[in-house]
């Protein structure tokens, strides 16, 4: 009895060894293969969905770029502030987030907000300020519509105004893992307890790498 | 639907008539569906942003109130245990008079300390006298 737990825990413990090993996380997006020559011979790379260059006013009015970015890990998400839907719940959870990696550089929050006429900076301030929000590692952002609009296509989450949904404005709640190289490593849906704490465990993951 | 309604009668205080369970059963799917979002799953609010709903004392001063929050939302800023909250809350003009009821119901028992029924009378008389 006392031989078959023991084979059975080890059985266990190779198995979980092994998960953990194998622990990366993809790279999200459309690949295309390039050929280019190194070193005289011609070689096939992988160009990765990578997100562009951007530059939007953040709740100090100031305006930040993707290389404020540079040498994090990030989570992004879209959101505004009077939305009556899933933001709230997003929000909560990515709070959960800020406050376990609180002060530890190494990892950015961004929230883009979709209403570009009534989230203006102070706006922003006041609901960053509200939500507990007290140092600059989360961003909150503001843009044209086009320019937040089509980031939010980049990021793989769907952006819609419309009159016809509460508060105005339609759009899915993920939380977007973005990683050094600004490739998304992982979306996870806000509203969902489960996809909200596989983020955080992910995030840990990601980090790791970067050590 | 029955086996809930006796997990809340045996969990809960002995002293809520079956009456106010049943409204309270009832309360809490629709609270689920239009509250949850900002007030959370335990009615505790988030930070600064939406208050919490478990303010006894609140409830006991506002009880007529609470029917014309619910319905047509809140403009002006508001004190939750002594902390001000300044966010509009959005109307719910879907929301019929029995459901304000339920939902009331479920928030009070559940979240404040209250043990009595909101009566579908009680909400249909308190929208008379909103001031908004």
């Amino acid at each position: 009895m006392h031989k078959l737990f023991f084979i059975g825990m080890m059985v266990c413990i190779a198995f979980t060894a092994c998960q953990s090993n194998s622990n990366t996380l993809p790279i999200i997006g459309q690949r295309d293969a390039v050929q280019k020559e190194v070193d005289g011979k011609t070689v096939t790379d992988t160009i990765y969905h990578s997100i562009p260059a951007f530059s939007l006013l953040n709740q100090d009015s100031v305006l930040i770029s993707d290389k404020n970015f540079d040498q994090k890990i990030y989570v992004a998400n879209f959101f505004f502030t009077h939305c009556p839907s899933i933001c709230p719940t997003m929000q909560r959870n990515l709070l959960k987030a800020y406050e376990k990696y609180k002060n530890d550089e190494r990892i950015s929050f961004l929230s883009h907000s979709i209403d570009f006429k009534y989230d203006q900076p102070h706006v922003l301030k006041e609901y960053a300020t509200n939500l507990g929000v007290d140092n600059e590692q989360w961003q909150f952002v503001t843009g044209s519509k086009a320019d937040i609009y089509s980031l939010a296509d980049q990021y793989f989450v769907y952006t819609k105004e419309d009159s016809t949904v509460p508060g105005g404005y339609d759009h899915s709640g993920y939380l977007v893992l973005v990683d050094h190289n600004k490739h998304v490593r992982g979306a996870y849906e806000g509203t969902n307890d489960e996809q909200v704490s596989q983020l955080l465990k992910d995030i840990d993951i990601l980090l790791k790498v970067y050590e | 639907m029955l086996v809930i309604l006796l997990l809340y009668l045996s969990s809960c205080q002995s002293n809520i008539s079956i009456q106010t369970a049943q409204y309270a059963v009832n309360g809490k799917k629709l609270y689920v569906s239009h509250c949850q979002n900002c007030h959370g799953t335990k009615g505790e609010g988030l930070a600064q942003l939406y208050p919490p709903l478990t303010d006894h004392e609140f409830f006991e001063q506002n009880r007529a109130k609470l029917s014309c929050i619910v319905r047509y939302g809140m403009k002006e800023s508001i004190l939750v245990h002594g902390k001000t909250y300044k966010n509009q809350m959005p109307a719910n003009p879907k929301l019929t008079e029995l459901d304000i009821a339920y939902i009331l119901t479920y928030i009070t028992t559940n979240f404040g300390k209250g043990d009595s029924i909101y009566h579908h009378e009680e909400v249909k008389q308190a929208l008379k006298r909103c001031d908004i």
